[in-house]
């Protein structure tokens, strides 16, 4: 079970969020093809650190941003998400 | 190196002709090849293969990091079947699926492929229409599918509750006879020794660093073992495609998550086919030595670690006793996990890349096993031939730019929903 930190509630575990996917800015809407396609379909994949949303949904019911190392799924750095989605 | 056969293994047991030795050497790798493949799973060796045989190239050598067929392919739970509904994925499966009977005979070792069928559930009246559906673009294609009731499904398989008051509403499902299951690691050992028959060079241990390209086109390997010169490079890494692809500064609309199975204590007979169950996912079928091979869905969060959460086994495990209750008093034995590439689209991207002799094998996200002769096959045709094969032609990275996807599951461009 992951312990994720919540800014607002503090560690709690995994079975409380749901993934929300790595956090990524979307283009501007007069954005090109190109960028909205890599906006889209790339994937960072890093084997590493990397950012990403998990929703609360049976704890504050609010989106966090937290830091994930996707090897050791380490959990560090819970904050709230700039632009709340 | 011997041909097995009946007088060859009575002649061993017999103790009359030489002891069976090992297959092959560690081979050390030389400085050039025609082409380098990278990743020693079934894919990759199934693509030296076709390739030393079909088309006469066997100046191969095959990089692998750790040993044969230690990634997706000794952890896979060994179903084979061609259940798709999206033309392209129909076709490419199909003809995958038919590619089984035939193989051990084609090795020469036994691949213990098990056409033992295959059985899908429909749990509600939108999935029976969707497999209604599914079963005729099968049957148009004249790959073999059926639609069966609760009553047949009784006599099929008299271990699922689907009584009359059953914990989970069966409204019929799909029957493919001809699929199965097939021994694993078998696949990887026999595409090896068939391929290092016919001259490839299988070099383990020895980890891929870097790509070396020149005016956009792959000129060399850069090897834990050394530089190997050549100018045609297959990947055929699963879960870790996107780092080799990036090595080379293409950028894969993929995403690498953690699949796990687990394995219950022997039991005897008692499932025929191999079953899935729709509610949620959960997969299950009987091994030849009575052990109940179990699997859910995707880890639901990007994993390079070859493990998961114990949570998500137990509720696959919750769902399957469901449907077969006795499963609630049954020890489970073992778990592993695995690490799948999953594409924006669900679906495997196959064929040449941007780089100049540069292939690409990779995104089949959990269902990688079952595709893995015809795999082999298209691959080793366009690699040869500088054709894509008509069958993986819908399967190219450039349809995530054309807009031409293959959505199976209509889920969008998210890539943990697939």
């Amino acid at each position: 079970m992951l312990i994720i930190p919540c800014p607002w509630c503090g560690e709690r575990d995994e079975s409380e969020f749901s993934y929300g996917g790595p956090a990524r800015p979307l283009p501007s809407l007069d954005a090109d093809a190109a960028a909205w396609r890599r906006a889209l379909y790339s994937c960072d994949n890093p084997m590493g650190w990397r950012e990403e949303l998990w929703f609360h949904g049976f704890g504050c019911r609010q989106w966090v941003v937290v830091r994930r190392h996707t090897v050791s799924q380490k959990i560090v750095d819970g904050r709230p998400p700039e632009n709340p989605s | 190196m011997a041909h097995y056969s009946f007088l060859h293994l009575t002649a061993a047991a017999l103790g009359l002709g030489p002891r069976s030795g090992p297959v092959f050497g560690g081979a050390v790798p030389r400085r050039r090849y025609d082409v380098a493949i990278i990743g020693g799973g079934g894919h990759g060796l199934a693509t030296a293969h076709y390739l030393a045989r079909e088309h006469g190239v066997s100046d191969i050598v095959v990089i692998e990091k750790g040993w044969l067929g230690g990634g997706n392919t000794g952890r896979n739970t060994t179903i084979v079947r061609a259940d798709y509904l999206l033309p392209g994925n129909l076709e490419f499966f199909g003809h995958a699926l038919s590619m089984w009977p035939d193989l051990s005979r084609d090795l020469n070792f036994n691949v213990m492929f098990s056409p033992r069928g295959y059985l899908d559930l429909a749990h509600s009246d939108a999935q029976l229409d969707l497999f209604i559906r599914r079963a005729n673009m099968l049957s148009l294609k004249g790959i073999q599918a059926r639609i069966v009731d609760p009553q047949t499904l009784r006599d099929l398989e008299p271990a699922l509750d689907i009584g009359p008051k059953p914990p989970v509403p069966v409204l019929g499902g799909l029957v493919q006879a001809g699929a199965g299951t097939a021994r694993h690691d078998a696949v990887a050992w026999g595409y090896a020794r068939s391929a290092h028959r016919q001259g490839v060079d299988i070099v383990q241990n020895c980890e891929v660093t870097g790509l070396k390209l020149e005016h956009e086109h792959i000129v060399g390997v850069e090897t834990s073992r050394g530089m190997i010169e050549t100018d045609t490079v297959v990947v055929s890494v699963a879960g870790h495609s996107s780092r080799l692809a990036a090595m080379a500064g293409i950028d894969l609309p993929i995403e690498t998550y953690a699949v796990q199975a687990f394995v219950s204590e022997p039991l005897k007979p008692v499932l025929n086919r191999v079953t899935n169950m729709n509610i949620g996912l959960a997969y299950v079928s009987q091994t030849d030595k009575g052990e109940i091979v179990m699997g859910g869905s995707l880890e639901p969060l990007a994993s390079y670690a070859q493990r998961g959460s114990v949570v998500r086994i137990g509720e696959t495990a919750s769902r399957l006793v469901h449907l077969l209750p006795f499963l609630s008093r049954v020890r489970l034995m073992r778990a592993w996990g695995g690490i799948a590439d999953v594409t924006a689209d669900g679906s495997a991207i196959v064929g040449p890349t941007p780089v100049g002799g540069l292939y690409l094998n990779a995104g089949w996200g959990y269902s990688g096993f079952k595709a893995t002769p015809a795999a082999g096959w298209c691959l080793a045709h366009t690699v040869a031939t500088g054709e894509v094969h008509p069958l993986i032609r819908p399967l190219g990275l450039e349809r995530f730019t054309t807009g031409a996807l293959l959505d199976e599951g209509g889920a969008g461009p998210y890539t943990w929903l697939h």
